[in-house]
């Protein structure tokens, strides 16, 4: 065991400390908490474009491909920074994380030449069509109809769950170019412009009442066949490449944000009153923070050793599904016990003169009712455990 | 950054796996349990031949001076096979604390007779009432002439039955203090107590103005407290590597169950509801992994952190063994009931271990101790509040 950082480790740590030290732009507390999405993220497209200029976006990518060729601990290194700074997230984010390394793992040169420097730089924003209201977990019953006709395809058919689906230029949408196929067989992963005529995009409003996803529809949208992405009938393959590249790294950012929300609960608990004393001195709220910075703990040490087997062996495991079902229902514990701990003024939202950090702790407590869904239920993240860590048989 | 064992630390690991699986499989575990000491003289002189008794110990006095971790390694492999007998209370509570807390004299009398598995050792820690706290612990001491005269009553003495010498923590003149006293001692008696983990046998002792020379004394006063502080953090996370290993095998065991046991046509593993605890298990005892490495690095490193880090560790494992015992005997069904299923074997060891040291609740309030009290808003207003 050795869990020292290395000195080119340290060099780039404080390499990019210090540039986002200097760089994150004054006026981003403002932006923060901006109720109009668009203006925001024309301010978080500005930063990415910032950011890309100095060399920092993408810098997991090869370095013909425009990033650095960073190493697994450098790309942990770079979320945890941003995280640290509470520096604006980047414009691009499924673009640079999932879909152009998809690009770059499965593409034609002419592909690549394309529409990677596009996302690296923010001019093109993407977003994923994969969800449908059919295929959630079961996400092989993709069912958005790609039929071949002549050299475009013709797509019809309604995804959801679409993150940034307002924002986005592009979408990669994973189809079904064989009707007469089933589950994984017969799919095609189809680069479309959103701007094509028959794309229709529709925000979803989800319970926290804004807006981070959409529904898109298509209606016989018409898609020239050279954007189909790796062979026509293997989509699956390409859609799964680099999905499980995410959660280790992603995830250490997570740790640093419930972290510093941690940080601020037990700052908040020297100045709230429980049951006729300080917080910080009821025996039971006492309990409850040890027990959350327990918790906290463990999510960073577990994925401590992910990120360090990852950089052993190459490649994350499925062991990557304890990370999220730890952290997801570590969040929510955390939340419950926040809320618990600051009292009715938890429950007040943005706005209201009594909310506690104008209503940051009632939103999160919201949010993160989400993060046992999304990216895979923590159900199938038991069935992947299971099934490929343990060796049971499937059950479906 | 390498959180994973080393090749080295990973062939010692493998090395006492694959020892324990031939000298000390389950089936030989069950006879020892019924015995009333559970211990095996041959086993341990075994193991002392593997070099294992010295482990922790320095070069300088005969021993091989090896890491927290690689201890740690060792241990969790001890705590896969449910290792009856004095090993832990010998070389990860007493020797560390002799170690800490001896001078030269004492260092060379007791330190190489360990390693070298000449004598089993235990500490003598809880009273009654137990609590972990040094600063409950009343056994009184009382200088007179050149000696000491010890008098009071120690409870849950691991491995008293077979300890040649007892480390006991007493109170001289309101301060902690550390007494070595050979167990045939005059005015020494020891009774076993019926804990429900049959493969770590505790004690009663009682000390009926027992008198011991001067020289018995480790330390006393801060020294003895520092001292304390950090043997018992040694072997909190050395119980937390064993427990980790428990939990695995009681992992393995339900996993393998699932496979093979059939209801309603099929493998009761193929079922989501079976499926489901048995990745709760995997995520319990990997979490425990992580911790327990951590803080086993932490102390071997000295990293000032290393306090929270034992702390986070027992806190977690305390509650993640049991649970892990619950839903092994809950998916084994009606098997897991049963005296002949090895599973309730490891959930009295989980419950006596979730105890031993602080459970989870104890360390919580560590934590929060470190956490919450330290919180700079909280010294500024008590500043202030001073005035």
């Amino acid at each position: 065991m050795d869990l020292n950082l290395s000195a080119s480790e340290l060099k780039f740590r404080d390499e990019f400390r210090a540039w986002l030290k200097s760089n994150i732009p004054s006026d981003w507390e403002k932006h923060r908490n901006q109720d109009e999405m668009l203006d925001k993220f024309e301010f978080l497209r500005a930063w990415q474009k910032k950011m890309y200029e100095a060399g920092w976006v993408g810098i997991a990518w090869p370095k013909e491909y425009g990033g650095r060729g960073a190493t697994v601990m450098e790309q942990v290194i770079f979320t945890e920074e941003m995280a640290r700074a509470g520096a604006p997230n980047l414009a691009n984010v499924l673009g640079l994380s999932l879909i152009g390394p998809t690009i770059i793992a499965y593409g034609t040169d002419t592909q690549k030449k394309r529409y990677l420097a596009k996302i690296l730089s923010a001019d093109e924003i993407w977003c994923q069509g994969f969800s449908e209201p059919n295929a959630g977990s079961d996400l092989a019953n993709v069912r958005t109809d790609a039929r071949l006709d002549g050299d475009h395809y013709i797509v019809n058919g309604q995804k959801v769950w679409n993150s940034y689906g307002w924002a986005a230029d592009w979408c990669a949408l994973l189809t079904r170019s064989d009707p007469s196929s089933a589950k994984h067989h017969g799919l095609s992963y189809i680069l479309v412009d959103m701007k094509s005529p028959g794309v229709e995009v529709r925000p979803l409003r989800q319970m926290t009442g804004e807006s981070e996803f959409c529904e898109i529809f298509f209606h016989d949208v018409r898609v020239a066949a050279e954007n189909v992405l790796g062979k026509v009938g293997e989509g699956w393959n390409v859609a799964m490449g680099t999905l499980a590249h995410e959660r280790a790294t992603l995830g250490a950012g997570v740790q640093i944000v419930i972290k510093r929300q941690f940080d601020r609960l037990v700052e908040l608990a020297h100045k709230t009153m429980r049951n006729g004393k300080l917080a910080a001195e009821d025996p039971v709220i006492r309990q409850k923070l040890g027990q959350c910075f327990t918790d906290i703990e463990i999510m960073r040490l577990n994925q401590m050793r992910a990120i360090s087997r990852i950089n052993q062996k190459g490649v994350p495991g499925p062991e990557s599904s304890i990370l999220k079902v730890f952290w997801t229902e570590l969040n929510q514990r955390f939340q419950q016990i926040a809320t618990e701990l600051l009292g009715p003024y938890a429950t007040l939202s943005k706005g209201d003169p009594y909310a506690i950090d104008d209503g940051q702790w009632a939103y999160t407590f919201l949010r993160a009712r989400g993060n046992t869904i999304e990216a895979g239920t923590s159900e199938v993240q038991r069935n992947i455990l299971g099934h490929m860590v343990l060796g049971l048989p499937k059950s479906y | 950054m390498q959180f994973e064992l080393t090749e080295t630390q990973q062939t010692l690991k493998n090395t006492v796996r694959k020892f324990l699986s031939v000298e000390c499989p389950i089936a030989e575990v069950r006879p020892l349990m019924e015995t009333e000491t559970a211990y095996d003289a041959s086993l341990w002189q075994k193991m002392a031949d593997q070099g294992w008794t010295g482990m922790l110990i320095p070069e300088q006095y005969g021993g091989f001076g090896m890491g927290m971790v690689e201890m740690a390694a060792t241990l969790e492999e001890m705590g896969r096979a449910l290792l009856p007998g004095p090993f832990f209370s010998t070389v990860v509570m007493a020797g560390t604390l002799i170690e800490k807390a001896g001078n030269e004299a004492q260092k060379e009398k007791y330190l190489g007779a360990i390693a070298r598995g000449e004598i089993k050792v235990t500490v003598a820690f809880l009273e009654d009432p137990p609590a972990w706290t040094p600063q409950d612990v009343q056994l009184k001491a009382r200088a007179s002439g050149g000696a000491y005269l010890l008098d009071g009553t120690k409870l849950f003495v691991p491995d008293a039955g077979v300890a040649d010498v007892i480390v006991v923590i007493a109170r001289l003149d309101g301060e902690l203090a550390l007494f070595v006293v050979g167990r045939d001692t005059q005015g020494v008696a020891i009774r076993p107590m019926s804990s429900i983990d049959l493969t770590r046998k505790v004690y009663e002792i009682k000390f009926d103005c027992v008198c011991v020379p001067a020289e018995a004394m480790l330390a006393s006063g801060p020294p003895a407290v520092e001292a304390l502080g950090r043997a018992r953090a040694m072997a909190t996370v050395g119980l937390v590597a064993e427990m980790t290993g428990g939990m695995q095998r009681l992992l393995d065991m339900t996993v393998e169950y699932a496979k093979t046991r059939k209801q309603f046509g099929r493998p009761i593993g193929q079922f989501q509801a079976v499926q489901h605890q048995c990745a709760d298990m995997l995520v319990l005892t990997e979490s425990s992994r992580s911790a327990a490495y951590y803080a086993a690095y932490a102390i071997q490193e000295g990293i000032p952190e290393a306090p929270l880090a034992v702390s986070v560790a027992k806190a977690y494992a305390s509650e993640a063994y049991r649970e892990t015992g619950n839903r092994a005997i809950q998916v084994h069904g009606g098997m897991g009931f049963t005296w002949e299923n090895d599973a309730h074997l490891y959930y009295r060891r989980a419950k006596v271990s979730e105890q031993m040291f602080g459970d989870a609740t104890f360390h919580r309030e560590v934590i929060a101790k470190l956490i919450v009290d330290a919180n700079p808003v909280r010294q500024e207003e008590l500043a202030a509040s001073r005035g």
